[in-house]
C-alpha cells in the first residue's frame, strides 16, 4: 500500500502553472521518476505543437497505421496550424477531428491538472486537436498520430493537447498512436456523456532518447463506460497518468496496461481512479515484462472511494514478469475507503520470474527453452490484448508486442 | 526396439533442513512394447523417479545412470528427453494460461518430429484423437489445462502421447480421478500406442482396476525409494488384497 498518508483526494489539483513548484523528487507523484530525465518539461516555456505533427483519421474502417502495422487508406490531415480542420457536418460516421483553441467551450472540461509536467502542456498548449463524437458514430475507429522527429535533429521540449469529447449515446474507438523522436508533454482529456461507450487506446513507440508524459484526464457521466489503454513500448521515459473520476451514477471502467520495458526505459503508470458517485464499477488490469537488466516500471493504483459512492465495485491488478537480473518493477496498489456501503474493493500486485512449472511442462514436450520463455510471455499479454474488444488492434498490438520481444530476443541471445 | 535402463538412481531433492534422498538405488529396464505397472504407498518416490527420468528441476541426481538405447538421458535438457522419445503423463498437470491447446500441440509435435507437420493432416489426426479421447473440438481453443477438470486434465496428457508418439511413456496416476467411462477411453488410447507406436509404457498406478484395460507384463513394487519385488501380473492382485505391509517392515 502506498506510504502517504494524505488523501488521494486532496492531491493539489490546478491549470496554473505558478501552482506547482518545481519538484524535488521526494513528493509522492515524483518519488519513482528520475526528474532529471523531465528537464526541460518542467521548465513551463514548452513549444506548442512545432515539432509534433497531429494526424487524424477519422471514423477510419480501414484500422490503425503508423507505428501499428500498416499504413491505412484515408484522409490524412495534419493537425497543425489549421484552424478548423472540419468545419462542416459531422462525417457520415458521426466523428470529427477539428483544430480548437483552448478557450473553446468543449475543451478543459475534464479534471485540472495534477502534476507540474501536466499544468505545463496546458499552459503552453493555445490550441488543441478535438475528437467530438455523437451517438451515430456507432462503432467507428478513429486512428490520431502525433508523430514526432525522425532524429536528424534532436527534439525541442514541446507540448501538445488533444480533447476527446463522446456525447450521450455515442459508441467508438479511438487509437492514439505516437512515434518518432519527441520531448513531449501531453494533456488528454476525454469526456463521456451519459450512455457513451468509447474506447480509447494509446500506445507509445516512440523511437529511442524520445521523453514523453502524457496526462490523461478523464470524466465520466452516468452510465457511461470508458475502455481505457495504455501501451507502452518505445521510448526513453514514459510517463502515464490517467486521472478517471467516475463523476455519475452507474459510470463504469475498464483499465487496462501494457509495457515492455528493456534496459534503459523508464515505464511509468499512475493511476487515480476516483469514485465520486454511488454505483459505479471499475477494474483495472496492467501488465508489464522487463527484459534488461536497467528497465524499470512503475506502476501506482491510488483508487478512492468517497463518502457518496456507495455500491463501489472495484478491483485493480499488476502483474510484472521481471525477465533480468537488475530490471525492477516498482508497483503500488492503493485504496482509500470512505464509505462502509460498497459492493467490492479489492486490489492484486505480483512481480515475478518466470513460472517455472510451465517452462517444465512445456518444455517436456519437447519444445526448447527459449520457445517456451516466448510462448510463455506472448501468452501474459494475449490475455490481456484480447480484452481491448477491437480485432484490429488487437491484432497489430500483437504484433508490435511480439516485435519488441523478439528484437531482445535477438539482442541478449 | 528401444530400451530404457534405469541402473542405481540416486535421487535428492534441497529442502531448507539440507539435501534429503528419496530415491535410493532404482533398477528397471523397460523395452518397447512392455508394460510395467509401478504400485508402492505413498510418498514412496513413484512421482520423484517419472520427474527425474523427465529432467524437472527440482529433482538432483546423486547417483546411477539411466540409458535410452545407449544414449545418456541424464545429460539431456528436458526438451532433448522429449525429442529422444520419452514422455511424461503427470499427475498433476500444469496450467498454461494463453497458450491454447492447438498451439501447443502443433508446437510440441513441430519440436519432437523436427518439423512442422503438414497442416491438413494434422488438423485431421488432431480431431481423430480428439474424438477417440471424447474431447469436444472446442477444447482446441482453450489454454492449456486451465479450467480443465480432473479428468479432463488427465485425457489431454493421453492425448498429447497420442500425439507424439513417444518410445517410452511414463504415465503417473493417469488413471486417479477418472470416471469409469474415461477410465476406459484412456486405457483405450494407451492401447492404441502400444499397437501403432510399440511405445513401451511404465505405468504408475494405486489400483488395479486400470490393469483390467491394460495389461502390465510386469509388476514392480516401490518402496521406500526403490524396487522391493517384481514380478507378474498376479502380484497386482496380492498387493490389493494384502497391502504393502510385508514390504513396509521388512525396510
Ligand atoms: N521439496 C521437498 N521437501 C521435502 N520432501 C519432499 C520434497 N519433495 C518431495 N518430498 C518427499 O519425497 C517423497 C516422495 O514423494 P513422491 O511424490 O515421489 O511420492 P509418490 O510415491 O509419488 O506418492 P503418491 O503415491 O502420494 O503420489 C515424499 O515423502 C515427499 O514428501
Ligand atoms: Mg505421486
Amino acid at each position: 500500500m502506498g506510504i502517504s498518508t494524505e488523501s488521494r483526494g486532496s492531491r493539489l489539483a490546478s491549470f496554473r502553472l505558478a501552482d506547482f513548484p518545481f519538484p524535488t523528487g521526494r513528493e509522492e507523484e515524483w518519488r519513482f521518476t528520475p526528474l532529471a530525465d523531465l528537464a526541460g518539461l518542467l521548465a513551463g516555456d514548452l513549444a506548442a505543437e512545432t515539432v509534433i505533427q497531429v494526424q487524424s483519421q477519422a471514423g477510419a474502417s480501414s484500422g490503425p497505421s503508423a507505428g501499428l502495422a500498416r499504413t491505412g487508406a484515408g484522409k490524412d490531415r495534419p493537425g497543425r496550424g489549421e484552424a478548423e480542420l472540419d468545419d462542416g457536418e459531422p462525417g457520415e460516421v458521426g466523428v470529427r477531428v477539428t483544430t480548437a483553441g483552448r478557450d473553446h467551450p468543449r475543451i478543459g472540461l475534464a479534471p485540472a491538472p495534477g502534476d507540474r509536467v501536466a499544468a505545463a502542456a496546458w499552459a503552453a498548449s493555445e490550441s488543441a486537436t478535438l475528437v467530438t463524437l455523437d451517438a451515430t458514430a456507432a462503432g467507428s475507429l478513429t486512428v490520431v498520430r502525433v508523430i514526432g522527429g525522425d532524429g536528424s535533429e534532436p527534439a525541442r521540449p514541446s507540448a501538445t493537447h488533444l480533447a476527446i469529447l463522446a456525447g450521450a449515446g455515442a459508441r467508438g474507438t479511438v487509437l492514439l498512436e505516437h512515434t518518432g523522436l519527441a520531448r513531449l508533454a501531453q494533456g488528454v482529456e476525454i469526456i463521456l456523456e451519459e450512455g457513451a461507450d468509447l474506447t480509447v487506446i494509446a500506445v507509445h513507440d516512440w523511437a529511442e532518447g524520445s521523453v514523453h508524459a502524457a496526462s490523461h484526464r478523464i470524466r465520466l457521466g452516468r452510465d457511461a463506460h470508458l475502455k481505457h489503454v495504455t501501451v507502452a513500448l518505445g521510448g526513453d521515459l514514459v510517463r502515464v497518468t490517467p486521472h478517471i473520476e467516475l463523476a455519475r451514477e452507474g459510470a463504469s471502467l475498464d483499465a487496462l496496461g501494457i509495457n515492455v520495458t528493456d534496459s534503459g526505459q523508464h515505464h511509468e503508470a499512475q493511476l487515480f481512479i476516483d469514485h465520486a458517485a454511488p454505483n459505479c464499477r471499475s477494474r483495472v488490469a496492467y501488465k508489464g515484462a522487463l527484459l534488461g537488466p536497467a528497465a524499470h516500471s512503475v506502476w501506482i493504483g491510488d483508487v478512492l472511494i468517497r463518502s457518496q459512492a456507495e455500491g463501489t465495485d472495484t478491483y485493480e491488478l499488476n502483474r510484472n514478469l521481471v525477465l533480468a537480473k537488475g530490471a525492477h518493477a516498482d508497483s503500488v496498489p492503493n485504496l482509500e475507503i470512505e464509505t462502509g456501503r460498497i459492493q467490492g474493493a479489492g486490489h492484486a500486485s505480483a512481480t515475478g520470474r518466470f513460472d517455472e512449472e510451465q517452462l517444465f511442462y512445456l518444455q517436456s514436450r519437447g519444445i526448447p527453452e527459449e520457445l517456451a520463455r516466448s510462448m510463455v510471455v506472448h501468452a501474459f499479454f494475449a490475455e490481456l490484448i484480447g480484452q481491448i474488444g477491437c480485432g484490429e488492434v488487437e491484432d497489430a498490438l500483437k504484433v508490435a508486442v511480439d516485435a519488441k520481444l523478439d528484437q531482445r530476443r535477438n539482442t541478449h541471445s | 526396439m528401444t530400451t530404457l535402463e534405469i541402473r542405481g538412481l540416486h535421487v535428492s531433492v534441497d529442502t531448507p533442513e539440507g539435501e534429503k534422498p528419496i530415491l535410493n538405488g532404482v533398477d528397471l529396464e523397460i523395452g518397447s512394447g512392455q508394460t510395467h505397472a509401478i504400485m508402492g504407498p505413498n510418498g514412496s518416490g513413484k512421482s520423484t523417479l517419472a520427474y527425474s527420468l523427465a529432467g524437472h528441476p527440482k529433482y538432483r541426481v546423486t547417483g546411477g545412470s539411466v540409458l535410452l538405447d545407449g544414449e545418456d538421458v541424464l545429460a539431456m535438457s528436458v526438451d532433448a528427453r522429449a525429442r529422444a522419445g520419452l514422455f511424461l503423463a503427470m499427475q498433476y498437470p500444469v496450467e498454461v494460461p494463453g497458450v491454447t491447446v492447438a498451439n501447443f500441440l502443433r508446437t510440441a509435435k513441430t519440436a519432437v518430429a523436427g518439423q512442422a507437420p503438414p497442416l491438413r493432416a494434422w488438423i485431421k489426426e488432431v480431431g481423430t484423437a480428439m474424438d477417440s479421447l471424447r474431447f469436444d473440438r472446442e477444447f482446441s481453443e482453450r489454454s492449456v489445462n486451465e479450467g480443465f477438470s480432473g479428468g479432463e486434465k488427465k485425457r489431454h496428457e493421453i492425448l498429447q502421447m497420442e500425439l507424439l508418439k513417444p518410445k517410452i511413456a511414463i504415465l503417473d496416476e493417469t488413471d486417479s480421478g477418472l470416471d469409469v467411462d474415461a477410465l476406459r477411453v484412456v486405457s483405450d488410447g494407451v492401447n492404441r500406442a502400444k499397437a501403432t507406436t510399440g511405445t513401451g509404457i511404465m505405468l504408475i498406478t494405486h489400483y488395479t482396476r486400470i490393469l483390467n484395460y491394460i495389461k502390465p507384463d510386469f509388476v514392480h513394487v516401490f518402496v521406500a525409494g526403490r524396487v522391493a519385488e517384481e514380478g507378474g501380473p498376479d502380484l497386482a492382485e496380492r498387493l490389493e488384497a494384502e497391502g504393502y505391509d510385508r514390504f513396509l517392515s521388512a525396510v
